[in-house]
Formats: structure tokens, sequence, C-alpha cells
């Protein structure tokens, strides 16, 4: 790769050890990918829950907080997704202290560094959009899908350690979605039949990703009918990103690189094209219910819930009772607004909790299951469905209305 | 088909030798693994129930979130981890892991590398020249 001056400088240890040990690994994972620079980046976002980390990254994380105060910190803006744990929910999950132990020591590791512990993975709604063309490094699937196809940001996934390096250079190697021409269509996806529930556009993200099959395609909508909304797109991208490992969408008429499909398609390149419809997303969802007439628990979470995802879920458990485990997972951002406005107390009036500033799948869902005795799991995310059966769960994918009748009948799927 | 070599596109780590536990499936740490047992635990994939641990694991795609990245190094530090990773395609996520870890991982071949080991097959992975290869012992 082709340093600059200030690079080299990086390289030899001039602006300390952790900033020497970060652009070393760049280099290494820039190498990999056939990088031949860096690009300067605005912003970096950390996925470190302890669940990943495990108590030998949280050492890792300790002893680069303790190196002294100027070879240490961040040098742009740097911020964290979910952690695993609500302190304040901790013991109604049936966390273990050893667990909350872990976070801790992270939290001040992270915080020794100069990184804002915002917890969040919905940054791009609530801490601060990317802009058009603006390089990032950001670190949740559905983080960098979002930014990059909605805001028309640039950002590959940057896993913790790298987004961190991110933090301590400044910079990331360009490659994949850095350049302009990775961010070309390569295949078009026609469909048939505009998602009305997030469940939907979950089920269609999942199906999309299924067809795409890895990080290096982008796949290109047409036959979208209508501007979806932002809870919309991030549970599509969510899921396209979870099923596909895809880091880049576009839609026609509708996303900032796509005013037209021609926009996004090389010319004179056909494409490969598929057609889903209203029949394929309702076999997709249908798969995750079937031999399911109950659940021990109904999780919303995978993405965090904006103020308005909340708003639905109070609208709906109004004058009702959940009885069995509802859980709502929202951003340490949107749960002073859910309180201030009211949303927290309706919800939990009704029987369900609210969980902030951590993520379900993040929070040792394992051993979450073993001690509460849950494994029949319903939601509304596709995202969520997709990663917690390896945890040991049966999901079922809902809507968010039929996630609340079964919890208020007591765990039974009503048909 | 024994001493056949098959070159991939990338590589990083050190050279190795181990049984090949291969499928058409992809790969996430997070999604796939039950990390503490040791074994591959998503109900869907092929391999589920299966240990990992020694094995040159021989799949299709990287899949999934980020969390691969801490989870290689957090896996090899309790020694509960693959030998290698061998893969027609990686994300960054892999690599970034990879890296941290000092793992042994290639990817990118000219052919679909899940149908050209078998299963079980003692296999030499070398990633350190500039053709990284496995080879069928």
């Amino acid at each position: 790769m082709k340093l600059t001056d200030e690079e080299e400088a990086l390289r030899n240890g001039e602006f300390g050890p952790a900033a020497q040990w970060a652009i070393e690994h760049q280099i290494k994972v820039g190498a990999y990918l056939g990088a031949g620079d860096f690009v300067p980046v605005t912003q970096a976002h950390i996925m470190a829950d302890t669940e990943s980390l495990g108590l030998a990254g949280v050492e890792w994380l300790e002893r680069m907080a303790g190196l002294p105060a100027q070879h240490r910190l961040v040098r742009i803006p740097t911020i964290t997704d979910p952690r695993g744990t609500d302190f304040a929910a901790a013991h109604r999950l049936k966390q273990q202290p050893w667990m909350l132990d872990l976070e801790r020591r992270a939290i001040a590791a992270f915080e020794a560094l100069g990184v804002l512990m915002t917890d969040t993975c919905i940054n791009y709604q609530t801490i601060m959009p990317p802009v058009h063309g603006e390089h990032v490094a950001y670190g949740d699937t559905g983080v960098v899908i979002y930014s990059n196809s909605v805001c028309g940001a640039r950002s590959n996934f940057e896993g913790g350690p790298s987004a961190l390096s991110a933090g301590l250079t400044g910079r990331t190697p360009r490659y994949g979605y850095h350049l302009e021409e990775q961010r070309r269509a390569t295949l078009i996806v026609d469909v048939g039949w505009t998602p009305r529930e997030l469940n939907d556009w979950g089920a269609l993200g999942a199906i999309v990703g299924r067809l795409a099959g890895d990080y290096w395609q982008v796949p290109a909508l047409v036959g979208i009918d209508r501007v979806p909304g932002s809870d919309e797109l991030k549970h599509f991208g969510a899921a396209l990103a979870s099923y596909g490992s895809v880091a880049l969408f576009h839609i026609a008429g509708i996303t900032p690189e796509a005013k037209r499909l021609d926009d996004v398609v090389p010319a004179g390149a056909p494409l490969p094209t598929h057609n889903i419809g209203e029949a394929d997303i309702r076999a997709f969802q249908a798969s995750y219910a079937k031999a399911i007439d109950r659940v021990d628990l109904v999780v919303f979470s995978a993405p965090q819930l904006s103020l308005l995802e909340l708003q639905q879920l109070a609208g709906l458990l109004d004058g009702r009772r959940a009885t069995i485990p509802l859980l709502a997972v929202t951003s340490p951002q949107v749960k002073p607004d859910a309180d201030r406005l009211g949303l927290t107390g309706r919800i939990e009036a009704a029987g369900g909790t609210i969980l902030s500033g951590m993520c379900f799948y993040q929070s040792y869902a394992r051993e979450m299951a073993e001690a509460n005795g849950w494994k029949l799991l319903a939601t509304n995310s596709a995202k969520l469905v997709n990663i917690i059966g390896g945890y040991g769960y049966t999901p079922a994918l809902m809507s968010m209305e039929a996630c609340v009748d079964a919890a208020c009948a007591g765990g039974k799927i009503v048909p | 088909m024994s001493g056949e070599i098959f070159h991939a596109a990338a590589g990083m780590g050190r050279k190795l030798r181990g049984r090949a536990l291969v499928a058409r499936d992809g790969f996430s740490a997070r999604y796939d693994l039950d990390r503490v047992r040791g074994i591959f635990s998503r109900p869907e994939h092929s391999l589920a129930g299966e240990s990992y641990v020694g094995r040159v694991l021989v799949l299709d795609a990287a899949k999934g979130g980020v969390a691969t990245a801490w989870m290689l190094h957090e896996m090899k530090a309790r020694s509960v981890v693959p030998a290698a990773l061998v893969l027609n395609a990686v994300n960054p996520i892999m690599v970034q892991g990879a890296a941290l870890a000092d793992f042994t991982m290639i990817s990118g071949f000219d052919l679909d590398i899940t149908q050209a080991i078998p299963n079980g097959a003692l296999v030499e992975v070398d990633p350190t020249g500039e053709r990284p290869f496995i080879r069928i012992v």
C-alpha cells in the first residue's frame, strides 16, 4: 500500500504504540483486500459487546487503555454499538455478575481511549447521520448498509478491531465501498409487491440477501411503488446485510445513487434479474413459524427501536396485558424521550420491559435462554430470526401486532 | 487427487496441516457456532453438531455480522478454534478477524473449493508465499 508521510510516521510509532498497532493492522487488512492506499474517515463506530470480545478481548483493550494518555486517544469521533447489557435491567434478564463485570471493564477501557459510549446500532437515526459521499468506518452491518445505501456514505463493514484502528489513525484502507466502481449494481431484483409491515421489509431483505450471496454483490431493486420510511429501510437493510453479508443496495428512483436504474447499472453489462412477489415474502415468513403455536417470549430488537416504533408498540399494548415476557430494546438516545413522552410508562404498564443500550442477540442470549427457560421466541425482526437459532432458540417472524397479540394471549400464536 | 494444489487469491497467517471439515454453507462465528462447546450450532447449517476445533474449515462465503472480527481472537485465546479457514469468498470482517488473531486463512479460487476438497481429507494450507494454496496431502 502507498503510504503518506503521516502514515509512515504512524507506522514508525511517532504517534504512540496504539496508533502504530492500528495502522499495521489496517495495512494487513488492506493488503489482503487489494487496497492501494488509505482514505481519511470522519467517524468510527465500534461493535464490541463482551460476548464477542470475551475475556481475551477485554484484556487486550485494557492493555491499550493502560498506555499514557497522549499515546492512546482516538483522533476522530468514535462511538459504540450496543453493549451486552442494560445495567438497570440485568437482574430481570437473569444476567450474571461476571457478565456485568466484564462489561464495566470494557466500558472503562473504551472511555480511556476517548471513545463515546453511545451504545447504539441506529446512530444514523439518532447521533449523526453521515452525508452523501462522506467516508466513514462503521462497525455494525445494519449501520453500514443503511449509511451506504440510504445516506450515500462510503463504508465497508469495519469489525471492532478495524473500527478502533480507524478511530486511532483517522483513516481506513481504500477498498470495497470506498471505491466508486464497487458501488455499481451486480444484480437486479424486480419486486412485484411493496412490503407493508416492518417484518415484510425484513423478509424482503432476507430473500434478496440469499439471492445476492456475498459481500461483493450490490442488488438494485425496481418496482417499489412508494418511498419507504427510515424504519422500513432499517429493517430491510439489516436483514439484507444479515442474510447476504451485503453492504450496499440501491432502489431505483428512491436511494440517492439510483435516481434512475441506469445510474447504477454498468453500461453494456446484462445483469442477472430476479423476481420477488408477495407469495415469496409470505412463504419466507411461514418457514420460520412452522410447527410453532406458542412462544415463551416476544422480543423487539435488532435493530434497536426508534421512537416511532415505540409509539406504535405502546398503541398496540394500550388497555392490554402481556402475560409472557415482552422485551423492547432501544438506544440510550431514544429512551429518555420515550420516558418523557410517556411511551415507556404505557408499555411497562401493560407488562412490557424497555431495555436501553443493548441488543438482544449481543447480550449473552444463550445464557439468558438457559437462566429463564426461554426457547420459543417471536419477533418482527428478520435479522434476529437469522441469528438467534444458533443460540438455541426457535424463532417465529411475525408482525409487531401479531407479536403483541401472542404476548397478551399467554404466548399462544393467534392465527 | 492426493497432492493436487488449489491456489487462492489471498492469504494470511501460518503454514499448517489439518483435517478438512467441508460444507457448501457459509460461515459466521456469531451465527453458526456454539463457541463454548466448540461445535456448529445453527440448526440450518449442514455441519450442525460437528466439532470445528482443530479442523481446516472449507466453506463457501463469509456471512453475517461483524462479531467474527473479535471472536476469532477470543476463540484462539481459549484454544477452542479451527485450525484455518478456507473460503470461496471473504468479507472484510473475516480478514479483520484473522489479522487480529494471527489466524490462517486463504480465499478466492478459480473453482468452488468446497467441491474440490473432500470432507475429512488431510490438507496443507500455505498462505505464506506469493500464491497461497491448499493441497491435499
